[in-house]
C-alpha cells in the first residue's frame, strides 16, 4: 500500500494493521485488550487463525449485532462477543491448562513498559489503584510466541521502550517482537534490533524516541500494511 | 430419596457464619450467583475470606459485600471495576491478594482434587514468586503454588437436577466448575430445574457428588458490563 495512504490511517490501526501480518493459518491466538483486540479486523486474506479468550472461548467471534448481546457471552475484556460455528466453551482451569501448556501459537498483547531483554510490565503503576494481572503473567510465560503492540511512546512522549523495566515485571525475558506505530523491532540475545520504520520517519527519530540502544542491521525495510 | 433442591436463597445460605471462607463463581459479571450473593447480604455475615477472580462493580455482585463490611480479606486476578475497593485497600480496610488469574483456577482445581501443591511457569522472575519455592525441572524454573479450598462455594449453572449434576451455559461457565469441587460445601444457583435423566449424561459439566444444595431462581438481572456490538440489527 502507498505511504500516503498510511498517514490517514489511526497509529493505533497502524499498529494493529502491521501486527495482523504476523498470524498464520492454523494459529490459535490470544489478544489482550485496547490494540490487540483491532488485530482481529486485520487477519489477512486467506488466513483461518482461531481467537481464544482466557475466560473459556475457543472461536471468538465478533462483537453480536444490536439487540443480540448476550450477557453470558464475553469474552476477557469484558465485552460482549458472537459465537462462530466450531465454537467451544470450557472452565477457566481448562483455559490456563491450553495457555500453560503452550498450545497457544501466539499472544499479542499491550504493554505500559519492554525492555532489551524482552522483559515485559503491563499491569502495576505504583501510586495508582492496584488493578491485578489478570491472565497476562499465564499468558507471556507459555505462549509459544509473543508480541508486544503498543505505542512507541507514552501519551506524555516518555519512552516505552528502555534499557530496564522501571515498573513491576508481567514477565520475565519473555517478549519476541515489539510492533509500534514507528518500528517493528526484534528482541534478540544482542539486544533490540531494529527490522522495520515506518514510511517519513528516520532511524534518528525512532533512536531518540527509545531509551536503548537499538542494533541497526541493514537494510533497514519500511513497515507496509 | 437424594434431593439437593432448596426452596429459597435464604435457606440455603442460612448456616454461613461470620469468618467463613467463600468461594464464588464468576468472572466479571458473567455467571456470578446473583441471588446468593443477595440472600447472604441480607443474612450479613462478617469477617469473610473471598476467593473470586473479580471483585464485582460498585452495586452489583462482591460489590454488595465490599460495601456492607462483611470482607476481611480477598484473593483475585484483577479487581480493578471497583473503586470502593481502592479506598478499602488503601485504608488497610481489606487484605487483597492478587493471584495470576490461571494460577488463581489452578489452585481451586488443585484443591477440589487432593493436589496440595504445584510447580507453574507463571510469575517467575516477578513480585509473585517472592517468598515461593522455585525449582527447575529441564533447565526452565517453575514456583509452587499451594491449593485453595473453602468452607462453601457459591456458584451460578444454567440448568441442574435434584441429584445436583449442572451444566452452565457459554462463557458463564467460568471458575465455577472448579469451585464446585474445592468447597466442603457448595451451594448452586441455576435458571431450570429439570427431572434427573432430562440433562444428556455425557454433557454434564459438574457431576451431582460435587454439590450439595440446588437453588431455583426466577429473576435474574445479569449485567453486562461492556455492551460492545457491530452495528444495527
Amino acid at each position: 500500500m502507498a505511504e500516503f495512504s498510511q498517514s490517514r490511517v489511526d497509529p493505533r490501526e497502524r499498529i494493529a494493521r502491521r501486527a495482523a501480518q504476523e498470524l498464520r493459518d492454523g494459529f490459535y491466538v490470544n489478544l489482550g485488550i485496547g490494540i490487540p483486540t483491532m488485530v482481529a479486523n486485520f487477519v489477512p486474506e486467506g488466513i483461518e487463525v482461531i481467537l481464544q479468550s482466557e475466560n473459556g472461548m475457543l472461536g471468538v467471534g465478533p462483537y453480536p449485532l444490536k439487540g443480540e448481546e448476550d450477557p453470558d457471552l464475553i469474552n476477557a475484556g469484558k465485552e460482549t462477543v458472537s459465537e462462530l460455528p466450531g465454537t467451544s466453551y470450557f472452565s477457566s482451569a481448562d483455559s490456563f491448562a491450553m495457555i500453560r501448556g503452550g498450545h497457544i501459537h501466539l499472544s499479542i498483547l499491550g504493554a505500559l513498559e519492554v525492555d532489551r531483554h524482552g522483559n515485559l510490565a503491563n499491569w502495576k503503576v505504583p501510586g495508582k489503584m492496584v488493578k491485578g494481572m489478570g491472565g497476562a503473567m499465564d499468558l507471556v510465560a507459555s505462549a509459544r510466541r509473543v508480541i508486544v503492540a503498543m505505542e512507541h511512546n507514552t501519551k506524555s512522549g516518555a519512552p516505552k521502550i528502555l534499557d530496564a523495566c522501571t515498573l513491576p515485571l508481567t514477565g520475565s525475558g519473555v517478549v519476541k517482537m515489539i510492533i509500534t506505530e514507528l518500528a517493528v523491532i526484534q528482541v534478540t540475545a544482542e539486544g533490540l534490533e531494529l527490522e522495520e520504520i515506518a514510511p517519513r520517519t528516520s532511524l534518528e527519530e525512532i533512536q531518540r524516541l527509545t531509551a536503548t540502544r537499538l542494533i541497526v542491521r541493514e537494510p533497514i525495510r519500511r513497515i507496509a500494511i | 430419596m437424594m434431593d439437593k433442591v432448596f426452596d429459597s436463597f435464604e435457606s440455603a445460605v442460612a448456616d454461613i457464619t461470620d469468618g467463613s471462607t467463600l468461594m464464588l463463581g464468576g468472572f466479571g459479571l458473567c455467571g456470578i450467583p446473583e441471588n446468593l450473593i443477595a440472600a447472604l447480604v441480607k443474612k450479613n455475615p462478617r469477617h469473610l475470606k473471598t476467593i473470586s477472580n473479580n471483585m464485582g462493580i460498585d452495586g452489583f455482585g462482591l460489590g454488595l459485600m465490599l460495601e456492607k463490611g462483611m470482607i476481611d480479606s480477598h484473593i483475585g486476578s484483577y479487581v480493578g471495576e471497583n473503586k470502593l475497593l481502592e479506598e478499602m485497600v488503601l485504608s488497610g480496610r481489606i487484605n487483597l491478594n492478587l493471584v495470576p488469574q490461571g494460577t488463581l483456577a489452578e489452585r481451586i482445581r488443585a484443591g477440589g482434587a487432593g493436589i496440595p501443591a504445584f510447580f507453574t511457569p507463571t510469575g517467575v522472575g516477578t513480585v509473585v514468586a517472592e517468598g515461593k519455592e522455585v525449582r527447575e525441572f529441564d533447565g526452565k524454573s517453575y514456583l509452587m503454588e499451594l491449593a485453595l479450598t473453602a468452607d462453601y462455594a457459591l456458584i451460578k449453572a444454567w440448568r441442574g437436577d435434584r441429584l445436583g449434576n449442572l451444566v452452565y451455559r457459554k462463557t458463564a461457565r467460568n471458575f465455577n466448575p472448579m469451585m464446585a469441587t474445592a468447597a466442603s460445601c457448595t451451594i448452586a444457583e441455576i435458571e431450570e430445574l429439570v427431572q434427573p435423566g432430562v440433562l444428556d449424561p455425557d454433557e454434564i459439566i459438574t457431576p451431582g457428588v460435587y454439590v450439595d444444595r440446588i437453588v431455583l431462581g426466577t429473576v435474574f438481572s445479569k449485567r453486562i458490563e461492556r455492551r460492545t456490538n457491530r452495528g444495527e440489527n
